[in-house]
């Protein structure tokens, strides 16, 4: 069996990829994308312990990641129609 | 109904009239007014009647009831209680009576007057507030009657408030008066530090247990006794804080008669009497309270002597006449002291009331030396005027004479330079005499001095006629009470309020007898001695003349309102101007305030420049965020980890 400290630093590599990935890169769907490895990241660590709490979790975090999604990708095909761009930098109407 | 066992009954009705015309009066026929008005302070004035008559049926026992709480806190218990005793029956009957009679002079005197509706109002509201204060049965309760008199009296004498004097004049009442209300706190304070309880019955109790301080003794008792005092000099006109009183005048004349001559002012005389057992174990606050009023008595009339504004000789003679009932209660006589308060809110009334008059005559002049010979076109006010004076000026068998003989009988018996006191007593008694009958032949002898064509002489209605009628009789035959006393009879006035001041001024005995009807004689001679000087003096052909000497002095009232101007007001006003105002007020307390906006207005400007609008800028606020909460939740578990790491070496 392989032992949970495995899984946990697995877990920790991709939410740092997920991180690095979320700060650094331009496009949107890019951070998008580097969201969706940040919560599975976590649900990787929820499940890795193997107890009910950690599973049933899991399956919220899937839930919320659904909503979010439908969310998310809406505002960027808006994005997209209105800036003819994904670049995030274009995106600062909130600027002062 | 027993009103008695509903004493609220009496001060209610008067304050239910007030709130009846102040809210819907303003668009009422001044018919509807007036029935209102009349009619709640009828209506009272013959329950009171009742109460008397049911507390004599009863015996005369005094009579107390708790009608609700009003301040409860921990064993400290304030309730809205009434008493009703010997002095509160003199003082009710005083209140309600006259109160009523001023109120049917005021509706032909009032009648052509703007805000016709406010005045009732305020009237009613005033017999509310006085009847409170003379029926409570503790100090903070009487308290709330003794500013609420005040705040009537302010508005009163502010009645035409478009008038820049009158509004002056009634913020002057109001602030002199918190001078005196101040100390009267105090007084209270101490009284309830003292005994921890404001009632009448403990708080005197308490006092009689106690042992009397010593002449020159500063204790609790003096101390609090002086506070009161404090409190009433203020209310009741009396050196120092009288300024405000001739100044009242402002007011409407009717507002003179019943709230700055009759009862308001002597509601100071009422809490001294009211409060005997206190200031009877606090011989040196008697001894101030005698001397302030022979002051008073003498300063004042002193001042009434030149006066030519026919109101303001009235004022300064009610100061003086205050002055006399305080020197009766300095002296221990209260009983005389309150026999005075009812005999002069009698003929004092009668006085304003005629004055009222004849100023309605005149068409609104005030100036005597525009006025004479007049009696021959205004009978009933000259008659009427007449009695009041002969009664102030105390010859018998008018009202004044036995109350004031009471006053300097007592003063003259009084240890401690009592002597002195009657002198002075007596002089002031000359000096009355001389201004009221000065005031009678410029007033209603001697030649016209005013301008027949312009000034259109009438006599007033017969709303205003009658009660001056009323009061004339009663200033005629309200002494009577003590006639007795001159064939060596009882004073029935003293007997009867002799249950609430214990006997202390009964004086028997042949010897005291024949003493008090060779004063009586020397009295009735000083106001024959001012009769004649007036009389030699005024009648004939006289002019105004010029103001020099003494003269000048005494028309500008010794100086004394600009004294006060120069040593208090000038400078309070440049302290509050130059300190409080441009210094506290603007740097201080502004300067506060703007600066917190300031502040906050250049910090936002700096910090605004983190909002980017970057989206991934944002994104590593969070993420460092999120990394200093980990660092402090997890910074005691890396600690121990640390110290290994600097201990052991690099592993």
């Amino acid at each position: 069996m392989v032992p949970t400290n495995y899984y946990l630093v697995l877990s920790a590599i991709l939410f740092g990829l997920g991180i690095v990935a979320f700060v650094f890169k331009r496009n949107i769907i890019t951070m998008f994308m580097a969201i969706e490895l940040m919560l599975n990241a976590v649900n990787l660590a929820f499940v890795a312990f193997g107890k009910p709490d950690g599973q049933v979790f899991v399956l919220f975090v899937v839930v919320v990641a659904a909503a979010e999604a439908a969310v998310g990708l809406g505002i960027i095909i808006m994005t997209a129609r209105n800036r003819r761009s994904l670049n995030v930098e274009r995106v600062d109407l909130m600027k002062l | 109904m027993p009103i008695l066992e509903h004493l609220w009954i009496i001060p209610l009705l008067p304050l239910l009239g007030s709130a009846i015309n102040g809210l819907l009066g303003a668009k009422w026929p001044n018919k509807i007014v007036t029935s209102v008005a009349l009619g709640s302070t009828g209506i009272s004035f013959v329950c009171a009647l009742e109460a008397v008559r049911e507390f004599f049926v009863s015996g005369q026992v005094p009579f107390s009831k708790e009608f609700f709480d009003w301040i409860v806190a921990g064993n400290f218990r304030v309730g809205f209680d009434l008493q009703m005793d010997q002095l509160t029956v003199v003082m009710v009957l005083v209140v309600t009576g006259v109160g009523f009679l001023i109120h049917i002079y005021s509706v032909g005197y009032m009648a052509h007057e703007g805000g016709y509706y406010r005045f009732f109002s305020y009237l009613n509201l005033f017999m509310f507030f006085m009847l409170i204060l003379v029926l409570a049965a503790n100090f903070p309760l009487l308290f709330v009657g003794w500013e609420g008199v005040g705040l009537c009296s302010y508005l009163l004498i502010g009645f035409y408030f478009l008038k820049q004097s009158a509004s002056d004049a009634g913020k002057k009442a109001f602030i002199v008066n918190r001078i005196g209300d101040f100390g009267f706190m105090l007084g209270m304070f101490l009284l309830f530090r003292t005994f921890q309880s404001l009632d009448f019955a403990t708080v005197f109790d308490g006092v009689a247990k106690m042992q009397p301080d010593a002449m020159g003794q500063f204790g609790t008792l003096t101390i609090a006794s002086l506070l009161l005092f404090m409190g009433a000099t203020g209310k009741s006109a009396q050196l120092p804080l009288y300024v405000w009183l001739p100044d009242a005048m402002e007011g409407p004349t009717p507002v003179s008669a019943l709230i700055h001559a009759a009862t308001m002012v002597t509601a100071g005389v009422y809490v001294v009497a009211r409060a005997h057992v206190l200031f009877t174990h606090a011989p040196t606050a008697m001894y101030v309270v005698a001397i302030i009023g022979c002051a008073t008595a003498i300063f004042a009339a002193s001042i009434g002597l030149v006066q030519s504004d026919i109101k303001k000789v009235l004022a300064y003679s009610t100061i003086s006449q205050l002055g006399y009932m305080f020197l009766a209660c300095g002296v221990g006589a209260f009983g005389a002291g309150i026999f005075h308060l009812m005999t002069h809110a009698f003929f004092k009334a009668l006085l304003f009331l005629s004055a009222g008059s004849v100023i309605h005559a005149m068409g609104g002049e005030q100036d005597m030396w525009r006025m004479g010979g007049l009696a021959s076109k205004i009978r009933v006010t000259f008659w009427c005027m007449l009695f009041g004076t002969i009664a102030i000026a105390g010859f018998v068998p008018f009202a004044g004479f036995f109350s004031k003989d009471a006053i300097l009988f007592a003063a003259y018996q009084s240890e401690n330079g009592g002597r002195t006191l009657y002198g002075v007593g007596l002089l002031a008694a000359i000096f009355t005499s001389f201004y009221m009958f000065r005031l009678i032949w410029l007033t209603f002898f001697g030649e016209k001095r005013y301008d027949e064509h312009q000034v259109h002489v009438h006599e007033s209605p017969r709303s205003m006629t009658v009660p001056l009628m009323i009061l004339a009789l009663l200033s005629l035959v309200g002494g009577w009470f003590a006639a007795p006393t001159l064939w060596g009879g009882q004073n029935y006035f003293a007997d009867f309020v002799s249950p609430v001041f214990g006997n202390s001024e009964a004086a028997g005995g042949e010897a005291a007898h024949s003493l008090e009807l060779s004063l009586s004689f020397v009295a009735v001679l000083a106001a024959t001695i001012g009769l004649i000087v007036a009389w030699r003096m005024y009648s004939g052909k006289v002019n105004e003349g010029t103001y020099t000497g003494l003269r000048k002095i005494l028309y500008h009232k010794y100086y004394v309102d600009e004294l006060y101007q120069a040593v208090i007001v000038g400078p309070l006003v440049w302290l509050s101007r130059n300190i409080f105002w441009k210094i506290v007020d603007v740097g201080v307390i502004d300067g506060t305030v703007n600066g917190i906006a300031h502040g906050t207005q250049s910090a936002g400007d700096t910090v605004r420049h983190t909002q980017s609008g970057n989206v991934r800028s944002y994104a590593v606020w969070v993420i460092i965020g999120a990394i200093v909460i980990l660092a402090i939740i997890f910074w005691p578990l890396w600690r121990p980890a640390f110290f290994v790491a600097s201990s052991g070496g690099v592993r």
